[in-house]
């Protein structure tokens, strides 16, 4: 059989995935992830010793807490097939990644089962980003000595 | 009788009993009224899934012997496999029922490869009772080759859903009121170099249809109640029909062609493709159309098993992914 020809025609039968829809539900559910994140933002920025600057941490880590009870409560994947995109690019998609992973592998204990699997798929998240910053700091650190911007 | 691969069983060896058993959410099944046990809890009641995965084969088994009438000493070879690494939980499951055994792979084809292979010890005469299946438990085969469950990953609509269970029978010599093998076509493997893991079907299509080709050439004239292949999907499946169209391989077989995968959940838009897994063929060959050959609703199937040879690593080094398939003709006189 000619895998050439067979592949146009894989092509031509799949069915149309809905991006359309997709987009709407990616958008919807990442605007109302976003949405709390910062109404949260807001709680500790008025209720506690916050600033708009320094708030940024404590939303985070309530968000990823936020997004760990729902995975483990089995609701996170639910949200995950319909929002796609919108539920795996914000913060809460990390500690879905994170703790799913936890969970998967704890019958392996707790050494080699959850510690080493709880990144497997985080943890190239942790990698490139922590690079791309290192890459973005020196950047900036080079055009402010330059004098070609201040910090 | 050698004709390179199909192969006519002249002792007409005969499936004397089989047993099939499922998990919770396969209640959902159409074919719910066939299965023989069904439980509430997908891991069977075990501490891991693993070890539900070999307590769902080793029940299966037993009950496959038990309907036969027959003791676990009775059984001359165990031959079976699933998903997992190494076939661990069928290896286990084998340990418990002690009886002589050999796993086998061939992925999700591995209900139609056993089956075969125990026609052969049928037909050589120096076994009397060979136990054949396959099984799979829905999280530990998604644990083996894809997310972890609760991971929030989008699946796309050719995506397939892992069956959690069972299909075991007992092949035996023939014996007039059962179905037996008349003929096997053993697959070849076969690649279209499709890469996407989450469109099986479409890897697969091109191995059930060189199979079935090659089997209805050696079987020319045979009127079929039907073919049915193992997981193709609804994807995979219309790929498979629009392949038989083009060819111009006989048109009647059109009509008469089914897929266990794309009615397993019937047309449950949340199971996307259908089914899939070594436990999806097995539970409906060996459950509902084995009881319908029984009652002689049909007389004459071909049963068509498709597997994609694949590992979590050969899809990451970029490899594309390798298809078979099995068929076995089933008659009823």
């Amino acid at each position: 059989m000619d895998a050439k020809a067979y592949q146009q025609t894989v092509e031509q039968l799949a069915p149309k995935r809905p991006v359309l829809r997709n987009c709407l539900a990616a958008f919807l559910t990442g605007g109302i992830i976003c949405g709390i994140g910062q109404i949260i933002s807001f709680i500790f920025m008025y209720f506690f010793p916050f600033t708009e600057r320094t708030s940024s941490n404590p939303t985070v880590a309530t968000m990823v807490f936020i997004a760990m009870v729902l995975t483990g409560l089995g609701i996170y994947k639910k949200i995950g097939q319909f929002g796609g995109a919108g539920s795996a690019v914000p913060v809460t998609g990390f500690g879905n990644a994170v703790i799913s992973a936890a969970i998967e592998h704890k019958s392996e204990g707790f050494i080699l089962g959850v510690g080493g699997n709880m990144f497997k798929l985080a943890g190239s998240v942790i990698v490139y980003g922590v690079f791309s910053a290192f890459v973005v700091a020196l950047i900036k650190t080079i055009l402010v000595q330059v004098g070609v911007i201040n910090w | 009788m050698k004709n390179a691969r199909t192969y006519q069983f002249a002792s007409k060896p005969s499936i004397v009993s089989t047993a099939v058993a499922v998990g919770p959410l396969e209640k959902q099944s159409p074919f719910l009224p066939h299965f023989d046990l069904v439980y509430d809890d997908e891991r069977f009641g075990q501490e891991t899934n693993e070890k539900g995965h070999a307590y769902l084969i080793e029940e299966t088994c037993k009950l496959a012997i038990m309907k036969g009438g027959f003791q676990t000493t009775d059984i001359d070879l165990l031959l079976a496999g699933d998903l997992v690494n190494q076939i661990t939980p069928t290896n286990f499951a084998a340990r418990e029922l002690a009886t002589p055994f050999m796993g086998m792979f061939s992925a999700c084809a591995t209900s139609i490869s056993t089956l075969i292979t125990a026609s052969f010890f049928l037909e050589s005469n120096l076994m009397e009772r060979v136990l054949f299946g396959s099984a799979s438990q829905h999280n530990s085969v998604e644990k083996q080759f894809r997310y972890p469950i609760e991971y929030g990953a989008q699946k796309p609509p050719t995506g397939q859903w892992t069956v959690t269970g069972g299909g075991f029978g007992i092949l035996s010599h023939f014996q007039r009121d059962k179905p037996y093998v008349h003929s096997a076509t053993i697959g070849k493997v076969v690649d279209c170099e499709l890469k996407d893991p989450l469109d099986m079907g479409s890897a697969m299509a091109p191995a059930a249809f060189d199979t079935i080709q090659y089997h209805l050439s050696q079987n020319k004239g045979t009127s079929y109640d039907f073919v049915m292949t193992g997981d193709l999907g609804k994807n995979g499946s219309a790929l498979l029909q629009e392949l038989i169209r083009t060819s111009g391989v006989s048109s009647y077989l059109v009509d008469q062609y089914r897929d266990a995968g794309a009615e397993f959940y019937g047309n449950n838009d949340k199971f996307l493709s259908g089914a899939s897994g070594a436990g999806c063929s097995a539970t409906v060959y060996f459950g509902p159309i084995y009881a319908e050959l029984l009652k002689k609703q049909w007389k004459k199937i071909l049963f068509v098993a498709t597997g994609a040879l694949l590992s979590p690593l050969s899809f990451q080094q970029g490899e594309s992914i390798p298809c078979i398939a099995h068929a076995v003709e089933l008659s009823m006189d």
